[in-house]
């Protein structure tokens, strides 16, 4: 009697957790940014999990490739994104500038090509060969490494810094304060992060904001 | 050449003004667009155009009893002109509840002309469209609400006691119960 009773009240609790579980689910989606109590992806000091994802030249990257880096700039962007496009440049100017110092960039394209054609793979490797990428532009069709770091759109940037061999994030947002035109920048906050890294300063400036396409998965 | 320009502008001038552009007007101004495209563009006159103090102090400080519903939007993001009936249907619905909807458009000023005037006459936008002109987005992103990416859609429902904000995409039904429960 008294285990049958036991057992009915664990039936009981574990339904109970089920239908709240659910519930959570069903109104996460909703919920999420008008109440955000709960922060998704990475903050600050955080370490970034390693990525394998597939490249335009069909070989998988992987952060164990650049055994000498001190850190990596990874870019969540896309094909068609206005914004995104509008830091194609910057981008491979970045890498020109901090793949000698240390700081590779790592471009990952996030979105699902069934909601958004124009982010193919075949697309993107049209986009590398065009725009001549020097750095790996990889496919994220897994959609997890985006969700894991918590990129909401494109571009977004994640500059990781290797530290007793463990990627820690050290800096997210922006490229700089003006993704619409470049010759308007008066603060470039990624590339002063990583100089500050480099000089073995805190970077001051850890977080901003920049508007992007939302992620189409 | 350049009288047929001025009045391609007088005309769309005159169409951004009307409450509810006919049919076959629109159908016109798909044919001068052309026109406009192949001279240069007079500044984004056609849209009210703000920087962001401009925008807050106009928007976001409700002294009426009218709610305000500010969508941020842009005619290249895919969700955002998904979502864009939504906001034309509340107006339409709720006007005599004092519900306003105001479309802030984030496009490039350089293409107000080729896409977003264009784009306001072939979907038939009756709600207020303004253009936000202000670069400086890690400045003004956290005065809009400070837990906000930067991801479009978002958009912030307000009266002159509380606002709330959403970085998300709406149907009408998830939108009407947004607005009402404010």
């Amino acid at each position: 009697m008294k285990l049958k009773k036991l057992l009915t009240l664990e039936v009981a609790a574990v339904l109970v957790s089920f239908i709240a579980f659910s519930a959570f689910i069903n109104s996460s989606h909703n919920e999420e940014v008008s109440n955000p109590v709960s922060v998704d992806g990475y903050s600050i000091g955080d370490e970034a999990a390693g990525i394998n994802l597939l490249n335009v030249d069909d070989t998988m990257v992987s952060y164990e490739d650049y055994p000498d880096a001190l850190g990596f700039i990874v870019i969540f962007t896309c094909n068609t994104c206005p914004y995104a496009v509008a830091s194609e440049d910057r981008i491979i100017a970045l890498d020109a500038e901090f793949k000698p110092k240390g700081f590779p960039v790592i471009a990952i394209n996030p979105n699902d090509p069934a909601v958004q054609p124009a982010d193919t793979f075949a697309k993107m490797k049209q986009k590398a060969a065009d725009k001549g990428f020097t750095f790996p532009y990889l496919y994220d069709e897994s959609k997890s490494v985006y969700a894991q770091y918590g990129a909401k759109k494109t571009p977004h940037v994640y500059l990781l810094h290797k530290e007793n061999n463990k990627n820690i994030v050290k800096y997210i947002g922006a490229i700089d304060d003006n993704v619409r035109n470049a010759s308007g920048v008066k603060e470039r906050f990624l590339s002063n992060a990583i100089y500050e890294l480099l000089d073995g300063k805190e970077v001051t400036v850890k977080e901003t904001k920049a508007i992007g396409c939302s992620i189409k998965v | 050449m350049k009288f047929l320009s001025l009045c391609s502008l007088a005309l769309l001038l005159f169409l951004g003004c009307k409450e509810t552009p006919e049919k076959e007007a629109a159908e016109n101004v798909a044919s001068v667009e052309t026109e406009i495209q192949e001279n240069p563009p007079v500044a984004s006159s056609l849209i009210p155009t703000y920087n962001f103090d401009e925008l807050e102090e106009t928007y976001f400080k409700v002294e009426s009893d009218s709610t305000y519903v500010i969508n941020f939007w842009a005619t290249w993001c895919k969700p955002c002109v998904k979502e864009l009936p939504a906001f034309e249907q509340l107006r339409e619905n709720h006007a005599a509840n004092k519900v306003k909807v105001v479309l802030v458009s984030l496009d490039f000023p350089e293409h107000v002309e080729k896409a977003v005037i264009p784009f306001i006459e072939k979907k038939g936008l009756e709600s207020e469209v303004v253009l936000l002109d202000d670069p400086d987005a890690n400045t003004w992103i956290p005065k809009v609400n400070p837990k906000w990416s930067g991801a479009i859609p978002a958009t912030i429902i307000l009266n002159k006691e509380k606002s709330k904000f959403y970085e998300q995409s709406f149907t009408y039904e998830e939108l009407e119960k947004e607005v009402i429960s404010l």
